[in-house]
């Protein structure tokens, strides 16, 4: 069942001192795991105390010499900024929006390859891989190239839509222009959530729902009495995963917008303050508040959901 | 679902172009555009007027060659050795968490989630400071490293799942049968662990390959600069042309070997991802 614990084989009859033979393997276990678990702390738990410690000082590249310590005042000055707020706002509706969205959408389309005729179940699973395979920034080009007032054909297209008129410019205004780098990021990522579903829709034992059917259950109350309360787990771990995910947002704002008409996410103001504007301590102030965000949707996720994040494993 | 047959079979047909509709329309869209000339992308439509092959030629062989094919050479080259690293460690990693008794195996598997949750941009701005200091700035090493961060987690889980579904007796049973330890586990226990170690390195491939955080801003030049950050900073052949084509072409050059893989190895992959993610 859960992916973490010990397989009962091994866990169960090694509970006397132990033998030389358990010893050796205790080595080997060490010796085998270990090199693997200090690169990941090597590449990610160094260089975030490395950001928690430069984000104590006033430093910018330009002027080294000017380095001073400034305990938190970086801190105190971003979280006194509009701009902190704004963006953190911006990052927050789209992975609502994207997350809820993908749910259902993912949902939709794992459904539809559940229960897909056997001839086409193939395909439909190589063309769903597709946009999860792409380049997310090969995806925002195609979809910011596609609403481009210049060489986008979306306008000419949709000219019968009240609003849509060749001259509208989608990345011009807040609005649109986060929809469309909403729709991108939408049309990447739910693969990923759709397969997750579809592994979830796999698990629902079959007997359950041809017993619902017999009894004369619509096809609306069996998927909200029996196949969804039996797949909670599945959705939980892709919301949480998709909405982490969504949450570090970079590719194709960078790409459509460059954070310009509003649109600027967390991961993006970290980024032009310390690589474009060479502001270390505050872009490292920025790292690490982005980090605690992070760290604080795990930790309601976990209290609100229950969810077992070790039993669990995410990525896109 | 009462319906008859052959109705049923025209809706699925219909949900089913739909789907693929769905799946491939911006990458058919960005490959309609490749082929359009300079003079045509404004023209409003989806197809060109005229299919010129002009914008392969232009990063194939043309003037924006050098910056797209060093591009391309060091995308293929950083991540073929992200991927080669992370998954011979996450090998030995996943086969002692599967296979060994000893104490922290749950820390390792915490550990390698943590650190697949863990923000790309605060990472980055820590090490581009540091690697302009001891100089690994726009150079090959300064991207495999932090590219283990990405590969390195998705390689550990998704071979401990694989591995933990391997009968492991049936090493055992070839040494009762008079192999030796080595023979008993290259015979039986390599054939049946490959294919999974295989999907990893193809998934850990997928992730590296669609790095751009750490690629635009831990390079500077064409000395290592992968290919999706080369894609953001094309500029056209003149600053009044706008690099369109040209970036189209390019994406349809780097989305090709993507398309492929999948293409062959879609099952695989599928049950790669899907393993020990739901399984709670």
């Amino acid at each position: 069942m859960d992916a973490v614990r010990n397989t009962p084989a091994e866990a169960a009859p090694r509970k006397q001192p132990l033998s030389d033979r358990a010893k050796a393997e205790r080595r080997l276990g060490f010796w085998l795991a270990g090199p693997a678990f200090i690169i990941m702390l090597a590449v990610t738990a160094y260089p975030i105390l490395l950001a928690l410690w430069d984000s104590l000082f006033k430093y910018r590249l330009t002027a080294p010499d000017d380095r001073a310590f400034v305990g938190l005042g970086n801190y105190a000055t971003i979280l006194t900024d509009g701009l902190f707020w704004r963006d953190l706002g911006v990052t927050v509706l789209i992975t609502v929006i994207t997350v809820v969205v993908e749910l259902i959408l993912g949902f939709a389309l794992a459904l539809v390859m559940n229960s897909a005729l056997k001839a086409v179940r193939g395909w439909l699973r190589t063309a769903i891989l597709v946009p999860y395979g792409i380049i997310t920034v090969v995806s925002a080009f195609a979809w910011f190239y596609a609403f481009d007032i210049n060489s986008g054909y979306i306008n000419s297209w949709f000219s019968w839509v009240p609003g849509i008129d060749p001259d509208l410019n989608w990345f011009a205004d807040t609005w649109t222009a986060l929809f469309v780098i909403m729709a991108s990021e939408i049309w990447k990522t739910t693969p990923f959530i759709s397969l997750l579903l579809l592994a979830g829709l796999a698990q629902v034992p079959g007997e359950l729902t041809e017993a619902a059917e017999v009894d004369g259950a619509t096809w609306w109350q069996r998927m909200s009495r029996v196949i969804i309360p039996n797949m909670k787990a599945a959705i939980m771990v892709a919301v949480l995963f998709r909405a982490l995910d969504a949450f570090r947002i970079f590719d194709n704002v960078y790409i459509m917008t460059n954070g310009a008409y509003g649109t600027e996410v967390l991961s993006l103001l970290a980024y032009r303050t310390s690589i474009t504007r060479l502001e270390i301590g505050m872009g490292s102030a920025v790292s690490v508040l982005l980090f605690i965000c992070v760290i604080i949707i795990c930790f309601i996720a976990i209290k609100l959901f229950k969810v077992d994040l070790s039993g669990a494993r995410g990525g896109n | 679902m009462k319906s008859s047959p052959v109705k049923r079979r025209v809706i699925w047909t219909i949900i089913s172009v739909l789907v693929i509709l769905y799946a491939l329309f911006p990458v058919a869209s960005i490959f309609a555009t490749s082929f359009k000339l300079p003079s045509d992308l404004t023209s409003g439509t989806f197809l060109p007027t005229n299919w010129s092959t002009s914008n392969y030629e232009q990063i194939l062989v043309g003037d924006a060659q050098g910056l797209f094919l060093s591009s391309l050479r060091n995308s293929i080259g950083i991540c073929l050795i992200a991927t080669f690293i992370a998954v011979i460690l996450a090998t030995l990693c996943a086969y002692a968490i599967a296979r060994l008794d000893f104490p922290g195996k749950k820390l390792v598997l915490t550990t390698a989630l943590g650190v697949s949750i863990f923000p790309v941009i605060s990472i980055v701005t820590p090490l581009f400071n540091l690697w302009r200091n001891i100089g690994l700035y726009d150079t090959w090493p300064g991207l495999i490293i932090p590219y283990l961060s990405l590969t390195l987690p998705i390689s550990i889980w998704t071979l401990a799942a694989f591995f933990r579904q391997i009968p492991w007796e049936l090493e055992q049973a070839a040494q009762v049968d008079g192999a030796t330890t080595w023979q008993a586990f290259r015979k039986a226990i390599v054939p049946l662990a490959a294919p999974g170690v295989f999907t990893t390195a193809i998934i850990a491939f997928f992730i590296a390959w669609n790095d751009f955080v750490y690629g635009i801003s831990l390079t500077s030049t064409e000395a290592a600069r992968p290919v999706p950050a080369a894609l953001a900073f094309f500029t056209g052949a003149s600053q009044f042309e706008e690099p369109t084509g040209a970036i189209s072409a390019a994406a349809i050059i780097v989305t090709i070997p993507v398309v492929v893989l999948v293409l062959a190895f879609q099952r695989q992959i599928v049950s790669g991802l899907t393993q020990g993610a739901v399984k709670g």
